[in-house]
């Protein structure tokens, strides 16, 4: 539908998995367990979230996003979010990507959902812009790389019609849609059921442009007012607050989009699969991906110049735990047949190996991975290599 | 012929109102319901006990007939196309039957082309593919409003703000292409014709767009423009025309209602706190249905009297889909007796009776 939405979406989602991988990082030094605290210092926490903004808000990213475009498939999009992720000298396994994955999806599902209008979504990617900014304030030159990508972001959305706006919004509840990964945050702020959707709020203040409804007007042929009455509208609406701004900065007023994971333990973390629903979700249609081509570019540029850590080699590193084990099941109880969490390790090493080159990356890892799926050539060869990092 | 409790005016709690409508029991579809305007259509098919619905998910088209003693459902689905291509995933924009004097016709509006299938959805007699520009540009292209005109006119609307008229004969595929409307410069949102069943209306179709334009229109060999009503800045995401009365609902949650050929505005509901997705008419009985992303479908009591030039609108009954943003609400019938509604990521067509 849309051709402008992914920019947004990269955005967003990298806000998400920043504010978590940053409280995560952070729940390292706090930990109890003297063996596993302080490895991973203030420096190496701020160093992680400095190498993925500088890559997230690189210009060759941005332009390659901004180029008009359909969303990239889910398989994709996580493919490109891991490769944010393991920018830096930090990796995740797949169950902890996977882990993260639901997490950010359901976060930005929320907020899209709960956007009064559809212009409101740029004031929730403001809010994780704004956010991103304050965790590199000490980096000047990452800061004026955000203002800049920034400016870009204003001048292409602003200008846009609510009709274009909330096409967007459609296209991105069009990818979020069936959805319903339960999170024991928002189960326990009570902003999802236990069925995993979302509370919808029928009180509360109407969007900048809406009226309160239980209003009718009549009018005469001069455009005059001639008549009102009211009507039992349901719900317990107040009028709209102030508008937030759209400049570089400024008070976005809605609190969506804002770091919900600041004060929160790790448990709050946890996710739970409901069912049939998201595995059918989660299942990529099986016809030929067209946009295959262009993710691939895309991803290549990531990967080019970047240094390769070889999970072939990984007993050097050591394991920290990122979200806590199932051992103690402090309470949010989820359905019988749910496959239970896991440990989700970061294996994370500061020696690291440069490697370069494609080849060889794609030589070290061929021997685990599956046997793709589907017409094999070389371009869905690197998306289920890239899928197994 | 129907009775309704009037409900307790100026009461705040909607609870207490006296009920007019009772939920029934759901019918359960395939896959969900996208976040889409009007994804919901209805077709009654009087002679067999039926009632057809579809519910567009994506790329697909979920269709049930369900029978009217409720014992039997049945289920279909269709794709869109693309090309030479039978199955495609393109999205799919809109499904809308059209009914016509001699046939009724399944519409879908995707963002390859428009397909047109017998009312059943069993065999497709037309497929039309929209221009794509040869480089992508930022703007989207696709098909969505769907109208049947008078005795032999399917209408659709393009992203580019294109009106394009069908000319469909009474039986066959031979349905050709036979005038593009070029009037409006934003994305179609709605269309829809004159549904009272009077001949002496001037006022055929109107046809809205992103910024809220509406033009008004009569048949013809060649369409003629009656009038254009700007828009405020708002999309006008869903309208309806009844004896001459263009009823149109607005991303801001308001309904307004403009007399079709003079643009007089004649009444303005501050209706929904959410971007309305759906309004729909009983023509016999002159009720309105309006449903939004709020959770909310009301019921309202439209009288219009051409002659006199009134137009009188009342309220009568609210209900709530909890936790639901609606994207779909039509009445069954044609007195308004029944009304089935449907909700982003629900699999579900909720259905309500009169008490």
């Amino acid at each position: 539908m849309s051709l402008r939405t992914l920019p947004l979406l990269v955005i967003n989602m990298g806000g998400e998995m920043l504010y978590i991988l940053d409280q995560r990082l952070r729940a390292q030094n706090e930990t109890d367990d003297k063996a596993l605290r302080g490895f991973w210092s203030e420096e190496d926490r701020k160093r992680v979230l400095n190498d993925i903004v500088r890559t997230m808000f690189s210009k060759a990213f941005l332009e390659e996003l901004m180029k008009p475009q359909d969303l990239y498939s889910h398989k994709a999009l996580r493919c490109v979010l891991t490769r944010l992720a393991h920018t830096s000298i930090m990796r995740l396994n797949p169950a902890s990507m996977d882990r993260l994955y639901d997490l950010m999806t359901m976060a930005l599902k929320h907020q899209i959902l709960l956007c009064p209008r559809p212009r409101d979504f740029l004031l929730i990617s403001f809010n994780h812009i704004d956010a991103i900014r304050e965790m590199v304030t000490d980096s000047p030159s990452l800061v004026n790389q955000i203002n800049d990508a920034q400016r870009q972001i204003i001048e292409m959305y602003t200008p846009l019609s609510d009709g274009e706006l909330q096409l967007m919004r459609q296209t991105l509840l069009a990818l979020f849609q069936d959805f319903h990964i339960r999170v024991s945050i928002f189960l326990k702020e009570k902003i999802q059921n236990p069925d995993g959707r979302f509370v919808l709020s029928t009180s509360g203040p109407v969007p900048h442009g809406s009226e309160v409804p239980g209003l009718i007007r009549w009018f005469n042929s001069r455009g005059r007012e001639v008549r009102r009455r009211e009507f039992p509208s349901g719900g317990c609406y107040t009028s709209a607050v102030r508008e937030g701004s759209f400049d570089i900065s400024g008070d976005r007023v809605t609190r969506l989009g804002k770091n919900k994971y600041s004060a929160t333990s790790a448990e709050d973390t946890r996710t739970s699969d409901t069912s049939k629903n998201t595995s059918k979700a989660k299942q990529e249609s099986v016809g030929p991906n067209p946009l295959a081509k262009e993710e691939l570019n895309l991803l290549a540029k990531l990967m080019g110049g970047m240094e390769v850590w070889s999970l072939a080699q990984a007993d050097t590193g050591i394991r920290v735990n990122l979200f806590p084990t199932d051992e103690d099941d402090g309470g949010i109880s989820v359905g019988t047949d749910e496959p239970s969490f896991g440990v989700i390790n970061i294996q994370a090493t500061k020696d690291h190996q440069a490697n370069t080159e494609l080849t060889r990356i794609a030589a070290e890892f061929t021997e685990q991975q599956d046997q793709p799926e589907g017409p094999s050539n070389k371009g869905d060869d690197l998306l289920a290599m890239m899928d197994d990092l | 012929k129907f009775l309704y409790n009037k409900p307790l005016s100026h009461h705040p709690n909607f609870n207490e109102m006296a009920k007019m409508y009772h939920k029934e029991k759901s019918i359960q579809i395939k896959s969900s319901a996208s976040a889409l305007y009007n994804n919901l259509s209805v077709l009654r098919i009087a002679p067999r006990c039926l009632t057809y619905f579809t519910v567009v998910h994506a790329n697909v088209v979920n269709m049930v007939s369900a029978s009217w003693d409720g014992l039997n459902y049945s289920h279909r689905q269709l794709q869109s196309k693309e090309g030479n291509v039978a199955t495609s995933s393109s999205l799919i924009m809109q499904a809308a039957w059209c009914v016509l004097p001699s046939r009724d016709l399944l519409v879908l509006t995707s963002q390859k082309g428009i397909q047109m299938y017998e009312s059943d959805g069993s065999i497709m007699v037309y497929w039309h593919a929209l221009e794509t520009p040869e480089t992508p540009t930022a703007q989207a292209v696709f098909a969505r409003g769907i109208a049947a005109v008078r005795e032999k006119y399917i209408c659709v609307g393009v992203s580019s703000g294109s009106v394009l008229v069908f000319d469909v004969p009474s039986k066959g595929s031979n349905i050709t292409l036979s005038e593009v409307l070029e009037e409006h410069t934003e994305a179609i949102t709605d269309m829809a014709s004159e549904c009272s069943g009077s001949m002496e209306c001037i006022a055929d179709l109107v046809s809205a767009d992103d910024s809220g334009l509406l033009c008004v229109w009569k048949s013809g060999g060649d369409f003629q423009l009656l009038n254009k009503i700007p828009g405020f800045d708002t999309s006008c995401s869903s309208l309806k025309l009844w004896k001459g009365t263009v009823i149109a609902g607005y991303g801001t949650g308001q309904i307004r209602l403009y007399e079709g050929v003079t643009g007089i505005l004649h009444a303005e509901v501050n209706a929904h706190a959410r971007w309305i997705y759906s309004l729909d008419i009983a023509p016999f009985t002159g009720l309105l249905l309006s449903a939004a992303e709020d959770s909310l479908v009301r019921v309202w009591h439209l009288t219009i009297t051409p002659e006199t030039n009134s137009v009188e609108i009342e309220h009568l009954y609210n209900e709530c889909v909890t936790d639901t943003q609606i994207c779909g609400a039509k009445f069954c019938d044609g007195d308004g007796y029944a009304f089935a509604v449907t909700g982003y990521d629900l699999s579900e067509i909720i259905r309500y009776t009169q008490a």
